[in-house]
């Protein structure tokens, strides 16, 4: 039997300012992690991956990412991912500013 | 320092203008990303975790105060007022936005910089001692020799697609402070019997997944035939090297796949073929370059005021222990401006601080800065009676912090909060470190020592070399910090053992804690150092200290 498919999130940097971005179920590319489309059907997350890949003039480096559902919205399930949705440990810089109030 | 020539301006200009239409043409569609990534790696433009990054050449780390002024500028105008200085003595802007980027290589032309070949799978940028044209064990200053370099490489079109990226460092005095033993291809100039200046070859040193120092292909080479002899070295690689498999493709593999002895008569051979068509035009070349590179006009005055207010200041005394050394000319001393305050980022530079560097560099250092591999700023030429007046600024600055060769002077790659590449953070690790020392007051106490932290196998924060080395994984998921020991950078270079197991985040403070008090409770007397109580005991007391019995057990 295979394996029991782990959901999946689209993500992105943007192709001019280079941020990360996540694609939400009506076709928007958001900032906000928890707005990504929860992908649980491994066909469909490669439909969506498709889809993202074909924005040459909007996103670069597309790709899927484990994710879970939380209480908000999906949720980043690897440190790395985590760090995507707010920016550097270092200093107060990238989502983490550009998001806040 | 060297200035451009008609030739090299035009070229940098050419550049940045191919790569502007180039960047417009992505932004318009016309271009792919797949057929843009090697265009825009090719002139340092990566794409990292939260945004580009842009990588600047200092060619073998020397900046002018109008250069360094510029940095700024663009910092403040194209990214977040600040720039990382990295082990490659270039420096990284984290935040540029793409369509910006061609505005910020028009800017660095305009001062004589650009950051073509800072990636890609040709020769890097060539770093040097950074104490070059200073020092006082110096036989000669390895800068000219470097530029050389540099104009050789830049666009040689028989090595722009070498099987892997290529990096030659250079250092004219016998003590090794470029980690030239840890480079594709090691440069250490010595003097023969007559003594005549030449130098050690090295070849197939490098860090990364495979650590390995280089091994000596020619004990001297005259200094007339170094241009044929590394292109006889990057001939042999670029036929012999691997193109099947990225992870052994770097010429230690080859070196250490082939054999010492057969690529150093390949290396040989080629070389005999080369050295006839080299006519001497390189000499004449090297000639003008020196002149470009001749000292400065050191001034003769009294040091009395050095001398007077070493005594007097205490945390002026503090700071001239560490963060000087000895410079050729007696009244003269070189500085070295910590970018490593205690929970700083190692490396970075904020633009204020980078114009008081320019401003201080100008009044007091012959307009010489440069930039060192372990991620600090040098004023290579400070007259003693100057330094209390430097020192009062920098530490007004927040750069006078007095830790240079200390255990909180430590090297941090940018690790996962803003490389792609890395599989855990450094630069938490490093600032964390810095504190809880400091806290502890133990710093002085410990004496000299190294450490140095990557965030991912590729160690571009020379851990192997450490006297302390972490590195960070991904175990599992989770942050995981794998510590060696007794690594050594210098011409006695060795690799750093490994301890064992790995530790968590929140565990690796404690552990470094450990090793570091089981030295203070063996060492025989305060000055032997780390590094020395390490060679006489082993790892072994080490590994007791951090895995407790277990550790005694595997001992046994």
């Amino acid at each position: 039997m295979s394996r029991r498919f782990t959901p999946k999130v689209v993500t992105a940097n943007r192709l001019r300012e280079g941020d990360v971005v996540y694609l939400t179920a009506d076709d928007r590319w958001s900032p906000l992690h928890h707005e990504a489309e929860l992908i649980d059907d491994e066909a469909h997350a490669q439909m969506r991956l498709l889809h993202a890949a074909a924005q040459k003039l909007v996103v670069v480096g597309a790709y899927l990412a484990d994710a879970k559902a939380g209480a908000q919205g999906p949720e980043p399930t690897h440190f790395r991912e985590a760090f995507r949705t707010r920016g550097p440990s270092n200093y107060n810089h990238g989502k983490q500013a550009d998001l806040a109030g | 320092m060297y200035s451009y020539s008609d030739f090299d301006e035009a070229f940098v200009r050419a550049r940045v203008a191919q790569f502007t239409d180039q960047v417009e043409r992505r932004l318009d569609g016309s271009l792919t990303e797949d057929e843009f990534r090697p265009l825009r790696l090719m002139n340092g433009l990566y794409l990292q975790l939260h945004a580009y990054m842009l990588r600047i050449a200092i060619p073998y780390g020397t900046v002018n105060p109008g250069q360094m002024r510029q940095l700024a500028m663009i910092a403040d105008t194209w990214d977040k007022g600040y720039g990382h200085f990295t082990t490659r003595q270039n420096i990284q802007l984290n935040w540029p936005k793409l369509p910006d980027v061609p505005a910020i290589l028009q800017a660095l032309a305009d001062v004589e910089m650009h950051a073509i070949q800072t990636s890609g799978n040709c020769v890097r940028n060539v770093t040097a001692d950074h104490f070059a044209g200073a020092a006082a064990d110096e036989i000669a200053d390895p800068r000219p020799y470097a530029e050389l370099l540099r104009q050789w490489s830049t666009d040689h079109p028989e090595f722009q697609f070498l099987p892997r990226k290529f990096k030659i460092a250079i250092t004219g005095s016998p003590n090794d402070r470029a980690v030239t033993r840890a480079h594709d291809i090691g440069l250490r100039m010595v003097r023969d019997a007559a003594g005549e200046p030449g130098f050690e070859v090295m070849v197939g040193g490098g860090l990364g997944r495979t650590p390995m120092i280089g091994i000596t292909v020619r004990e001297f080479l005259p200094e007339a035939d170094l241009l044929p002899y590394v292109e006889a070295v990057l001939s042999v690689y670029n036929t012999l090297g691997r193109r099947d498999n990225k992870y052994k493709a770097r010429i230690k593999i080859t070196v250490h796949e082939t054999g010492a002895e057969e690529i150093t008569r390949m290396v040989e051979e080629r070389f005999a073929e080369l050295r006839p068509a080299f006519g001497g035009a390189d000499q004449a070349l090297l000639d003008d370059i020196r002149a470009a590179f001749a000292p400065p006009a050191f001034r003769n005055a009294p040091v009395d005021g050095f001398d007077a207010f070493y005594k007097a200041d205490p945390a002026f005394r503090a700071w001239a222990d560490t963060n000087l050394a000895e410079h050729r000319n007696a009244q003269y001393a070189i500085v070295t401006i910590s970018l490593k305050a205690h929970g700083a980022t190692p490396g970075d530079a904020t633009s204020d601080q980078m114009r008081l560097m320019a401003d201080l560099a100008e009044k007091y250092g012959h307009s010489d800065l440069r930039i060192s591999h372990e991620q600090n700023v040098i004023l290579p030429h400070v007259h003693k009676s100057d330094l209390p007046a430097v020192h009062a600024a920098l530490a007004q600055a927040g750069l006078g912090t007095a830790n240079v060769g200390l255990l909180s002077d430590i090297i941090a790659c940018p690790g996962m909060d803003y490389c792609s590449l890395a599989t855990a953070r450094s630069i938490p690790v490093a600032q964390e470190l810095a504190t809880h020392f400091e806290e502890l007051k133990l710093e002085h106490e410990i004496g000299p020592l190294k450490i140095k932290i990557s965030g991912c196998i590729n160690a571009c924060g020379h851990h192997h070399v450490g006297h302390i080395g972490i590195l960070g994984l991904d175990r599992a998921g989770v942050e995981n910090y794998q510590i060696t020991l007794g690594g050594d950078g210098t011409e006695t270079a060795v690799i750093g053992e490994k301890t064992g197991p790995g530790f968590a985040y929140d565990e690796i403070v404690p552990a470094i804690e450990r090793i570091l008090r089981a030295y203070l409770g063996l060492r025989l007397e305060a000055s032997e150092t780390f590094l020395q109580a390490y060679r006489r005991v082993g790892l072994e007391p080490f590994k007791a200290a951090l895995y407790g019995s277990e550790g005694e057990k595997d001992a046994a």
